[in-house]
């Protein structure tokens, strides 16, 4: 799960990170109340899950509290594209207004996991503000990793280690030391995936303060964790991937024309992946759980062909303990209750009593297109879109 | 001979009065496998279609002799039956269970660090079979055969459609091992690989990765320089977006790292046949052993 940034700024703090003063606001008049409250110099930052807002035009300095409320007004509603949203951006529907800070430097710090080492790790580097993963390409020596243990916490000495060679000394070196255990704490104990910090700043005052932040979370952990639940924001997120999380489906909207509907996640991305091999690219992922039973492939039907995108579906059930010929008669009561498909369907079933499941689609009202293996499956779906079959 | 199971195996069901857990004890019965007792804390005493049940897996294994157990209990207690199984001196410990969170899944592997004759499969997995004497998991035992080609996997439908396409061909399997979708887990990659290697039974391994982490590339380091018998390979998710967890919690390209692209380079410098198309991982391995 992720948040905005002032969400995180907010659970950041309460672990003894400090930020620059500053509130989130939906209403431009409060931006600028808000601007006035700072003294009347402000940055106004708009409030969405993807990165690159400031390249995106959706981060703007304002001078004065008028400057803020223009600001506030035209970044408040608009589509804000960055690198993450895609072309069609993402509504901007918040912004949070921070008091201009005298910045000396800009560092970068951050806590994920290493799943080779299974161990959290602190990721620094003195090159702070960019893009992480280019600095890694370029300079890997310009990185530092500390991997800790999560239940002794970041040790004192490897904290003060991170300050080093983030190239600090003296009073502050001893603030980023105190904040980047914060972070290791706050990381552990919200069961993150990822608290990042970038910029970390270090002001002309020298104070170490959290310039932008970043956390997203464990979504297994969640069950322990109903404050950060409460979070949650489903205007971010895709309707459609809203909609099939409330009948437990895995699905991922994705750019493609081909809608996919399989059992096991797996075989879902081998199913996405065989598709683009024939040439077409697929529409979403969908994993409708190993057993595919009928009430979740008519779910998963009713989302799939709610995408305007989706040209043709391909449902692709490897039938194990659940038997292909139960698969079979659940595909077909699910287009039944939805009073049928407009679009082409090709289904490959495979596995126990595959005979009579096939059999069951072949003499249906619908016109399926029953195929036989998971090529012949991708080809005919392919051809079907490009109107050849 | 197959790797870490066989019909001697004497398995613990924790979990067994849930209704998966049930279901998947009588399926593992069924195909072969002893099954031998079930846990659930405060059920003790009660018998599910005539397997005992027990409050805890020390007073299973004492009363039974249990060696093995598998791990149907819900996410948020199934870390501590991982442990209370490990701590009692099961070997074999399978956890079915999806959706622990990673951070009792470090906790369980620090604990594990205790018990290093402790094999731990999964968590998030299909199980581990040995084909014709026992089977440990959520697979349907009836797809496979027993045979010499050995199968590592993180998915679970993914491999049992390469074992469809194996037995298809005719060609049976030594043990097949799912180790599971989340990016914390017991078993890697490179540990399969080292018991097919130690087994004089498997000619063969079938590999089948998916984005997200290193295993992958650890594996095919292994292979190349320790690794004699052909191995095939399929990794999942070269279509998947960065950034998006694409079901199994592991499986997800982040910070540039877990390419679907970078593991396939890995492991064809290994010498590793990996299929573009996963409808190619029976045929692939039956060419490789002289067979196709």
């Amino acid at each position: 799960m992720k948040i905005h940034e002032y969400q995180a700024k907010e659970i950041l703090r309460r672990y003894g990170v400090g930020t620059p003063r500053g509130r989130v606001t939906e209403s431009a008049a409060e931006a600028r109340a808000i601007c006035e409250e700072l003294g009347g110099r402000c940055v106004v930052k708009a409030q969405i899950h993807a990165g690159g807002r400031g390249k995106g035009g959706g981060v703007k300095l304002a001078q004065s509290p008028d400057e803020a409320f223009a600001h506030a007004g035209k970044i408040l509603g608009m589509q804000l594209v960055t690198h993450q949203t895609g072309p069609e951006g993402q509504k901007v529907r918040k912004v949070l207004i921070e008091e201009a800070a005298q910045i000396a430097k800009e560092l970068y710090v951050a806590v994920t996991l290493d799943r080779a080492a299974g161990k959290p790790v602190v990721i620094a580097s003195a090159a702070g503000g960019m893009d992480i993963e280019e600095v890694a390409a370029k300079d890997p020596a310009a990185i530092h990793r500390e991997p800790f243990d999560p239940f002794l916490g970041l040790l004192p000495f490897q904290a003060r280690r991170i300050a080093r060679r983030l190239g600090l000394a003296g009073d502050t070196a001893g603030k980023a030391a105190k904040l980047v255990t914060s972070l290791a704490l706050a990381y552990v104990e919200t069961d993150s995936s990822l608290a990042e910090i970038n910029p970390l700043m270090v002001t002309a005052g020298g104070d170490v303060l959290a310039l932008d932040a970043k956390m997203n979370f464990d979504d297994n952990a969640l069950f322990r964790h109903k404050d950060l639940v409460a979070m949650r924001d489903l205007a971010e997120e895709n309707a459609l991937e809203v909609e099939a999380s409330r009948f437990n489906l895995n699905y991922i909207k994705l750019d493609g024309e081909i809608g996919c509907m399989v059992n096991g996640a797996g075989l879902a991305m081998a199913t996405m992946d065989i598709i683009q091999l024939e040439g077409s690219s697929p529409a979403n992922f969908l994993d409708v759980g190993g057993s595919a039973s009928q009430e979740a492939v008519t779910n998963a039907f009713k989302i799939l062909i709610s995408d305007a995108a989706v040209r043709a579906v391909l449902i692709n059930i490897f039938g194990g303990i659940a038997r292909t010929d139960r698969i079979a008669n659940g595909v077909v009561a699910a287009l039944r209750e939805l009073g049928g498909a407009e679009i082409p369907v090709v289904v490959r079933l495979e596995g126990t009593n595959v005979e009579e499941g096939r059999r069951i689609l072949r003499e249906s009202e619908f016109p399926f297109h029953v195929a036989e293996t998971m090529a012949d499956a991708a080809k005919r779906v392919v051809a079907a879109v490009r109107g050849g079959a | 001979m197959a790797i870490w199971l066989n019909r001697e195996t004497r398995l613990v069901v924790q979990g067994i009065t849930g209704k998966e857990g049930k279901f998947h004890a009588l399926g593992c019965r069924d195909y072969g496998t002893q099954v031998v007792a079930g846990v659930t804390p405060g059920k003790g005493g009660e018998v599910v279609e005539g397997i005992p049940v027990f409050d805890s897996v020390e007073q299973a294994k004492q009363a039974t002799g249990a060696n093995a157990s598998m791990v149907f209990v819900p996410p948020p207690f199934a870390a501590d039956a991982i442990c209370e199984a490990a701590a009692t001196g099961i070997e074999l410990v399978v956890a079915i269970t999806e959706g622990i969170p990673v951070g009792d899944m470090l906790r369980v592997k620090a604990f594990l660090r205790d018990f290093p004759k402790v094999r731990l499969i999964g968590p998030n997995c299909p199980g581990i079979i040995t084909p014709g004497q026992a089977k440990i998991g959520i697979m349907p035992g009836h797809i496979h055969r027993p045979g010499r080609v050995g199968v590592v996997s993180r998915s679970g439908t993914l491999t049992y459609e390469a074992v469809w396409q194996l037995t298809g061909l005719g060609l049976g399997q030594s043990t097949c091992v799912g180790i599971g979708g989340d990016p914390v887990n017991g078993t890697s990659f490179l540990d399969v690989l080292q018991a097919f290697k130690a087994d004089p039974e498997t000619d063969a391994v079938i590999l089948i990765g998916e984005i997200g982490g290193d295993a992958e590339e650890t594996a095919a380091a292994w292979v190349r320089t320790s690794y004699d018998r052909p191995v095939v390979g399929f990794i999942a998710g070269r279509t998947a977006p960065p950034g998006r967890r694409m079901g199994h919690a592991g499986a997800i390209v982040s910070g540039g790292k877990g390419t679907a692209q970078a593991k396939i380079e890995a492991m064809r410098e290994a010498g590793i046949h990996v299929c573009d198309s996963p409808a190619d991982l029976g045929a692939s391995v039956a060419r490789a052993l002289g067979k196709g």
